[in-house]
């Protein structure tokens, strides 16, 4: 275990009902900001830590459920099993890191802040992405960053079928080979700009002994989302 | 929404708790499907020459002695009858073939819930709790188990409509999920000589896996079948006398966690059924991939 910079609050989830921990996590930020908690005892349980808005460490000492660290803002969330469904979702900033693996949506239609992934991640993650940075030191399932509209979105492994199906303008980079690309969705040079973002990102998230050259970014090729002017006949 | 739990005990001295095992895994699926509940429990075998017959009665007072003697009389064979609330057991030597026909002549409002040598099937409405005190799931003994809470979403819910379904001797299938051309799937099959005993989309799954084995697929050929011709979302989790078998959508609707211990394998739609196993800690816990067969041994 890491050294926690201030005294922990400890709950452990056979003794303290969820809803009691989440009402304190919610309390004025005054009180909180600064402090680090650790959860222990999540086994699998839904909607743990979500909602956070204050600067507080949370370390969740298992396996989370669904949602967990959902709608996160300026929080640091850490989960050292892996997260069900729909991990970091709506996130708006802060940093949401699973040790583990995560399920399916992680992160869906975040729209700030930064989602770590150390292991594997399920089907349509990123999915909506609004604006938040993604990391999945893994490789992702099929149909991610399905109509991603802004952010970044790294992926150390591979990537399924679909990726960045009908994609705006979020940028995707894969280390690893793509299984098939989505409609609208298509490889693109990495200017000077965009390797930036993804070495920052590669350091944030633990991965700095990886080169930034080695990847591949994604983007969208705009043939669907554009008014296109063979149409102006049906307005 | 549903819940699936699976469990195959790998280490022998722990077969005997496998009920106790169990229990709270099927709890910790009660917010997925609060409204019934089964399971299929494969346990010590009859004589080799021996088939169980479990059986369901609507009526809570049904006179389970009284079907002994009349099946021991009329076929002139012996019969044990070892019944459980509403459900019983029933033993004999007889082909399976002529005691569907006798079952069917002289109790009519019985279910036939499973045929095997090792399997016995429980499903009732009611909490995962109620239903597990009902049948004293605590104490069953065991390898492998098949279980699941049923949330309904398609069909009544009854006793018949809940889960696991069977598909010929010692198999049987659970599912979460909904399909949507399990009508058009029943009016195939039902052309083919295959005979249906509710309107629940599960059963057109499981009839279809078993036309499939009829026409001489194995399991992994079934499936893949599955995929072409089942339209919906799934996870399935299926029994056989020696094995479990787990597979999830192409597009991985329905969820699936795995724990692989030293001691046994458990299956759960998530993990708050695993949590509570003993030394879960150092299983190898993982989601299965979408459109792949997971398949675990004795």
């Amino acid at each position: 275990m890491e050294t926690l910079k201030y005294n922990p609050d400890i709950f452990d989830l056979d003794v303290t009902p969820l809803r009691e921990v989440n009402q304190f996590l919610h309390g004025d930020a005054s009180g909180l900001n600064g402090k680090s908690v650790v959860i222990e005892n999540p086994n699998g349980a839904h909607n743990i830590a979500v909602g956070l808005k204050s600067d507080i460490d949370v370390t969740i000492k298992g396996h989370a459920g669904y949602y967990a660290a959902g709608m996160n803002q300026i929080a640091k969330v850490t989960i050292e099993g892996s997260a069900g469904s729909g991990v970091a979702e709506n996130m708006m900033s802060g940093v949401v890191h699973v040790k583990g693996f995560a399920s399916n949506a992680a992160a869906a239609t975040a729209n700030g802040g930064l989602l770590i992934i150390d292991g594997d991640a399920g089907l349509r993650t990123a999915i909506a992405l609004k604006g938040a940075d993604v990391v999945v030191g893994g490789s992702v399932g099929s149909f991610s960053a399905f109509m991603a509209q802004a952010g970044n979105f790294v992926i150390l492994g591979d990537a399924g079928e679909g990726l960045g199906d009908s994609i705006y303008e979020a940028k995707i980079f894969v280390r690893g080979t793509v299984k098939s690309l989505g409609a609208d969705c298509e490889e693109k040079t990495t200017s000077p700009e965009d390797r930036k973002i993804l070495a920052d990102l590669l350091v944030k998230s633990g991965h700095a002994d990886v080169n930034p050259d080695s990847f591949q970014q994604y983007g969208s090729a705009r043939t669907l989302y554009h008014f296109h002017v063979d149409n102006a006949g049906a307005y | 929404m549903c819940g699936i739990v699976g469990l195959l005990v790998r280490n022998p001295k722990m077969r005997d708790s496998i009920g106790e095992l169990m229990l709270p895994m099927l709890i910790g699926m009660t917010e997925r499907g609060p409204d019934s509940a089964g399971l299929a429990m494969f346990g010590a075998p009859v004589g080799a020459d021996e088939r169980k017959f479990s059986l369901y009665s609507g009526v809570a007072d049904f006179n389970w002695t009284k079907l002994g003697h009349d099946f021991e009389k009329h076929l002139s064979i012996k019969a044990k009858v070892e019944p459980k609330a509403n459900h019983a057991v029933l033993t004999t030597t007889l082909e399976p073939a002529t005691v569907k026909i006798w079952l069917k002549e002289h109790y009519p409002q019985l279910h036939l819930l499973s045929v095997g040598q090792l399997m016995d099937i429980y499903k009732d409405v009611g909490t995962p709790a109620q239903v597990a005190e009902r049948y004293d799931f605590k104490n069953f003994k065991g390898t492998h188990l098949v279980g699941h809470t049923r949330m309904a979403t398609e069909s009544a819910i009854t006793p018949a409509h809940a889960h696991p379904f069977t598909a010929g001797e010692d198999w049987c299938l659970v599912h979460n999920g909904s399909l949507s051309n399990a009508n058009s799937l029943r009016r195939k099959l039902e052309y083919q000589g295959i005979e249906f005993e509710t309107d629940n989309d599960t059963e057109a799954a499981c009839r279809y896996l078993q036309w499939r084995m009829r026409e001489g697929d194995d399991l992994e050929t079934a499936l893949n079948h599955g995929f072409e011709e089942l339209d919906g979302f799934y996870t399935l989790l299926m029994g056989t006398s020696n094995q479990l078998a787990l597979v999830r959508d192409p597009f991985g609707c329905k969820p699936a966690i795995i724990a692989e211990h030293d001691d046994y394998v458990a299956i759960a739609s998530e993990f708050r059924s695993l949590a509570h196993l003993p030394d879960i800690k150092n299983a190898k816990v993982f989601e299965p991939s979408p459109k792949e067969m997971y398949v675990w041994k004795l």
